[in-house]
């Protein structure tokens, strides 16, 4: 007996193709059901009047639970996370995420707390922010810090708006910010945006500051100087005490851009390098999720001199041990931000350093450090080292070789996506061409990384034989290389319900 | 490659000069180095640019240049056309795809600038870009 | 370690295949001098239960138990277990920003339906993918129109978040931005005449916020045609988004920008939370921000990838709209769960709750004798309440009754004295809002027998 069959085709389940939400929605659907309302109800047309009522909020979906979870399941799986695998995103430090971390955050009472709720019912909040910046002063050496900033950006604007007050305080010549050539984007923004002006430095042959350079270009009208350390080819500054005497002596201050910290907890701590003032990135040193691009968290330590203009306000603990928000802060630059920064992540951070405790954390960095030390090694001779300097948690290829093929460091990249791998980081640092910046953390293990090396060697041998293999790559994927001049020209930022997204969907 | 009529910059600009007009685009080189062009920022008629300044961009899927003025002297036209097919630029770059016009010029300004073959050279030399 | 997946037997096979002795030679390019002597003063290693014992005993001395009747910026709602499950997927929250948009399309694909709820919400035409949080969204929205109008002068409603406002002034500091503040009249609602007294040609934009800080909505289309014929631009700022499902949306407005937080995204002592940043197709190209936009891929299909890139500080660095490098991506990704289950009914539904709640507890404190409303103006889910005796006292009387009775607003308006802001949700019950009026009650009765604290006869205190 045969049975009838409206499935004439095979084709691929719904999973590998999930409309947009608004697209999967019928009328007469809600996702929740509100308990009954205890209190009479309101009408809200009388109540608001004509001028402030809205008929109908359009546009908006009509789903079932069950539709969401499957809906947003199915957009996770066409993801790529650190639990997935190696996730070599060098300058992004993606290092495991502890679920322990996830588990204290969501605590009734952490989470839940308000914060202009009376200091003696959040006393536990408040701890957790003050042992987060005890600890945070121990590993960087400095000796004030504000977790205020919500994130790495942010830090170093406040870091910036930090210097400037200090040093319009004692005089108000100074306009320019030095930055080495190899900085990252987000330096010279943070820069223009606390009212200076940007002076690009050029890096020495081995990629670090040049000290004839420098002390040429620290004139009496600089604040200062902005440098990661180790830099963003993951080479240390061994003369970071000669920079900062150099900043020091024209009278401005040192700026050092944490990202790179990952390298130095429990090594070598910033405060004695000479610097003044750094942010920590604790999406990055401190585990804190990447959450597919945020909420990061930028705490901004200083030394004693800058204290005074930290941001309002401050956790302090009484002698008797109970803790406050001091917001009586004469000299402060005000607020970054609204409320006590990303508290959420304090705890998450707080929680990794209780974790590992001190020689964890040394232990975390010595294996980021070898593990970096590991993978370039051994890619030496395929791809092109530009610096040969030691590195420490991070190392910096050139494309050069493989560009004779006219492959680039975007097309490699795309490529160890069909090995199952994360793409290193594309294109930074500027002073390397066709940079291909590779920072396996403390979280690969050598078996993952062993796979990795042959991933990345058998790309080279690729590029040689097969290079359009590697210039179409990825082949695995979902969807394979997106237009994406097409969509900065024409942009589609919004789904309509009918128009240029549904045209999209009749392709799909 | 490169029209003989045109006088070229160091930084990749173009400039025709008929009379006291001078029609301003940027060269296949700098389109090539760009990649697909998305966007073009140009100055409205009536601005006054200036020599060896930017009077506007071009961006790219992930850059932006700025493009500098061989003249001095108030933008007669402006090519509305491009503006909304930027493309253009990556197909027709020496020809319909021109930026500005600045009108009128010392024409003695562009003394200085480069012949095709002088600029084909600066190319074959490792121009900087 | 347990996060550690090398042995020491790995490290020791890695250092003889690097063809070094030591781990220690690794860190040898840090001069002496430089390095760490010792170990450094922190706890640890604590192993899971007692991490969890730590954050427990913090958890313990919190506001837990009590009833929170506060709002001003940051609301107690019920979310959906639902969003945690989501999030917790490894997928989402270890990801990192959807650079590499073959590999994270189900990041792209949920912020390009967050942009798409936020702007329809708003009544604008497009919204960015989430910034910091409500305050820095404001600031970069005011920075946004100082670009757009070239002009340096914002006029801040001083209805707007006292800590939204300190924060544009942070930033304004520096960048020679001259703020200035337009009061308030007796409705709550920003003074129009004052307004437009204050408005020049030199003004990029006017702030104002809906419901306002008092909880009170204003009239977005007067001030959108006063704001406009000076040739500013109208900022938004809406710090309780929930309000939109069942307020007109401030379509006048030329940026929308303002607070996801009261979307599924926990109060969590102030953060980490999502600001939303709208407005028109026209100003894109000034946005901050991370955008997604729709693509083709080489076979035709939809896809998503960041899009309108060369705004930002990575390409244009000291050009660039904005220094922000990132978005609050998960937590935007909680708020599309959390709107994507109310839906289209469920969010007026709530919305409507809120306002039969609040408008419950308004009532109730207003038939309190020597208690009063003192704005008339509509509001939604907060409102001002004028406390029959002094403010702390009843404050502090509420608290025993294990009931947060809301902001003293005199730390922010010193001339309202013995003013609350009270925020009231679908998480406070009847049963708590009727206590908390007893509380009222009691405190004016107290009244009767004894001059108000600072020398006002309870006759002039008393509602009218």
């Amino acid at each position: 007996m045969t049975r009838k069959n409206s499935i004439t085709q095979a084709r691929t389940h719904v999973t590998r193709n999930e409309d947009l939400i608004f697209e999967r929605s019928s009328p007469g659907k809600s996702g929740v059901d509100l308990p009954a309302l205890d209190v009479p109800a309101a009408d809200p047309k009388e109540w608001l009047g004509e001028e402030f009522y809205r008929e109908d909020v359009d546009g908006f979906p009509e789903v079932s639970e069950t539709e969401v979870i499957r809906h947003f399941t199915r957009l996770s799986t066409w993801n790529y996370g650190i639990d997935t695998g190696l996730y070599p995103l060098g300058s992004c430090t993606m290092k495991y995420n502890p679920r322990i971390n996830e588990v204290v955050a969501r605590l009734d009472g952490l989470a839940t707390d308000h914060p202009y709720a009376p200091e003696s019912l959040v006393q536990g909040c408040l701890r957790v922010l003050a042992e987060t910046a005890r600890c945070l002063k121990e590993i960087t050496g400095m000796d004030a810090i504000s977790l205020q900033p919500a994130a790495g950006a942010q830090g170093e604007l406040t870091g910036l708006l930090l210097i400037r007050a200090c040093l319009d305080d004692r005089d108000r010549r100074r306009k320019y910010i030095l930055i080495p050539d190899s900085a990252h984007g987000t330096n010279p923004a943070s820069v223009t945006m606390a009212g200076y002006e940007v002076r690009n430095l050029k890096s020495n042959a081995q990629g670090c500051v040049d000290l004839v350079e420098l002390d040429h270009a620290m004139t009496e009208d600089v604040a200062g100087l902005m440098l990661t350390n180790p830099n963003t080819l993951g080479i240390f500054e061994t003369q970071i005490r000669e920079i900062c005497e150099i900043v020091h002596a024209k009278g401005g201050l040192v700026y050092m851009d944490g990202a790179n910290m990952n390298a130095l907890v429990g090594v070598a701590r910033p405060g004695e390098f000479g610097v003044d003032v750094m942010h920590l990135n604790l999406h990055k040193t401190f585990s804190t999720p990447h959450g597919g691009g945020g909420p990061g968290s930028g705490p901004v330590a200083v030394k004693q001199l800058l204290e005074p203009y930290l941001p309002t306000p401050m956790v302090e603990e009484s002698p008797e041990g109970a803790y406050r928000l001091n917001y009586d802060r004469p000299k402060s630059i005000g607020r970054v931000r609204a409320f006590c920064g990303n508290f959420g992540m304090a705890v998450r951070a707080l929680a990794y350093i209780l974790a590992y405790g001190p020689e964890g954390l040394r232990q975390a960095t010595e294996d980021a450090v070898l593990n970096a030390n590991y993978i370039i090694h051994q890619l030496q001779d395929a791809y092109e080292l530009p610096y040969q300097a030691p590195i420490m948690h991070e190392g910096v290829f050139s494309d050069r070789k493989q560009a004779a093929r006219g492959v680039r460091t975007g097309d490699i990249a795309k490529r160890l996506i069909d090995y199952g791998f994360h793409p290193y980081t594309t294109a930074f640092p500027l002073i390397v061409p066709g940079a291909m910046m590779i920072e396996p953390t403390e979280s690969a293990g050598r078996a993952e990384m062993d796979a990795f090396i042959d991933a990345m060697r058998a790309i080279a041998v690729e590029v040689e034989e097969e290079p359009d293999l590697v210039r179409k790559a990825p082949h695995t994927t979902r969807v394979t290389r997106l237009d994406e001049a097409t969509a900065a020209r024409k942009p589609i930022l919004c789904w309509k319900p009918s128009g240029e997204a549904a045209e999209g969907k009749a392709k799909s | 490659m490169y029209p003989q009529e045109f006088l070229y910059t160091k930084e990749h600009e173009w400039v025709r000069v008929d009379g006291t007009t001078a029609t301003i685009g940027i060269t296949d080189h700098a389109q090539k180095e760009l990649g697909d062009i998305v966007f073009i920022e140009l100055p409205k008629v009536g601005t006054h640019v200036t020599a060896k300044e930017s009077f506007g961009t071009v961006e790219s899927v992930k850059a932006v240049s700025d493009v500098y003025s061989p003249v001095n002297g108030p933008v007669s036209a402006v090519n509305t056309k491009l503006v909304n097919h930027p493309e253009m630029l990556n197909t027709d770059p020496h020809g319909d795809a021109w930026l500005i016009q600045v009108e009128p010029i010392d024409r003695r300004e562009t003394e200085d600038l480069m012949t095709a073959e002088e600029y084909e050279a600066y190319l074959e030399a490792g121009a900087s870009h | 370690m347990r996060y550690l997946p090398n042995s020491a037997s790995d490290r020791e096979r890695m250092l003889e295949t690097i063809g070094r002795k030591s781990v220690a030679g690794l860190f040898e390019q840090i001069p002496e001098v430089l390095r760490l002597n010792g170990r450094l003063n922190l706890p640890g290693p604590l192993s899971e239960p007692e991490i969890l014992q730590f954050f427990r005993d913090a958890a313990a001395e919190s506001s837990r138990d009590y009833v929170s009747l506060l709002g001003a910026g940051a609301y107690s709602h019920y979310r959906p277990v639902t969003i945690d499950m989501l999030l917790s997927r490894g997928e989402f929250f270890t990801a990192y920003t959807p650079y590499q948009a073959e590999i994270a399309q189900g990041t792209l694909q949920a912020m390009f339906e967050f942009q798409t709820l936020m702007a329809e919400l708003t009544g604008m035409e497009v919204a960015n993918s989430s910034l910091y949080d409500g305050s820095t969204a404001t600031n970069e929205a005011a920075l946004m129109a100082m670009r757009l109008t070239r002009r340096e002068r914002v006029v801040l409603a001083r209805t707007l978040h006292p800590e939204y406002r300190e924060v544009v002034r942070t930033y304004g500091h520096n960048l020679q931005t001259e703020i200035v503040e337009a009061p308030y009249e007796t409705s709550g609602q920003i003074d129009l005449a004052e307004l437009e007294r204050l408005l020049d040609e030199k003004t990029a934009a006017v702030v104002v916020q809906s419901p306002n800080f008092f909880g009170v909505l204003e009239k977005i289309p007067a001030i959108a045609e006063l704001v406009h014929r000076s040739g500013a631009l109208l900022i938004v700022a809406v710090t309780e988004p929930l309000s939109l499902g069942l307020v007109k949306p401030p379509s006048e407005a030329d940026i929308v920008a303002g607070e996801a937080q009261s979307f599924g995204i926990p109060v969590a002592f102030g953060g980490p939370y999502a600001g939303f940043l709208a407005t028109r197709e026209k100003f894109v190209r000034q946005m901050p921000g991370r955008l997604v936009g729709q693509a083709a891929d080489t076979e035709g299909r939809r896809g998503f990838v960041l899009t309108l890139v060369t705004r930002e500080q990575y390409i244009r660095r000291e050009k660039a709209t904005s220094n922000i490098c990132t978005s609050q991506s998960l937590c935007a990704l909680a708020a599309t769960i959390y709107l994507c289950l109310l839906g289209k009914h469920g969010l007026r539904a709530l919305a409507e709750q809120n306002l039969s709640k609040a408008r419950y507890a308004a009532e109730k404190i207003g038939a309190v004798a020597g208690a009063s409303i003192p704005f008339a103006a509509p509001h939604f889910n907060e409102f001002v309440a004028k406390s029959p005796g002094d403010a702390e006292e009843l404050l502090a009387a509420l608290r025993e009754q294990k009931i947060i009775g809301g902001l003293n607003l005199e730390r922010f308006y010193p001339e309202l004295e013995n003013h609350l802001l009270i925020c009231v949700t679908e998480m406070a019950s009847k049963e708590a809002l009727d206590r908390m009026a007893e509380v009222y009650g009691t405190q004016a009765a107290g009244m009767q027998t004894r001059p108000a604290r600072k020398g006002a006869p309870a006759a002039v205190a008393s509602r009218d």
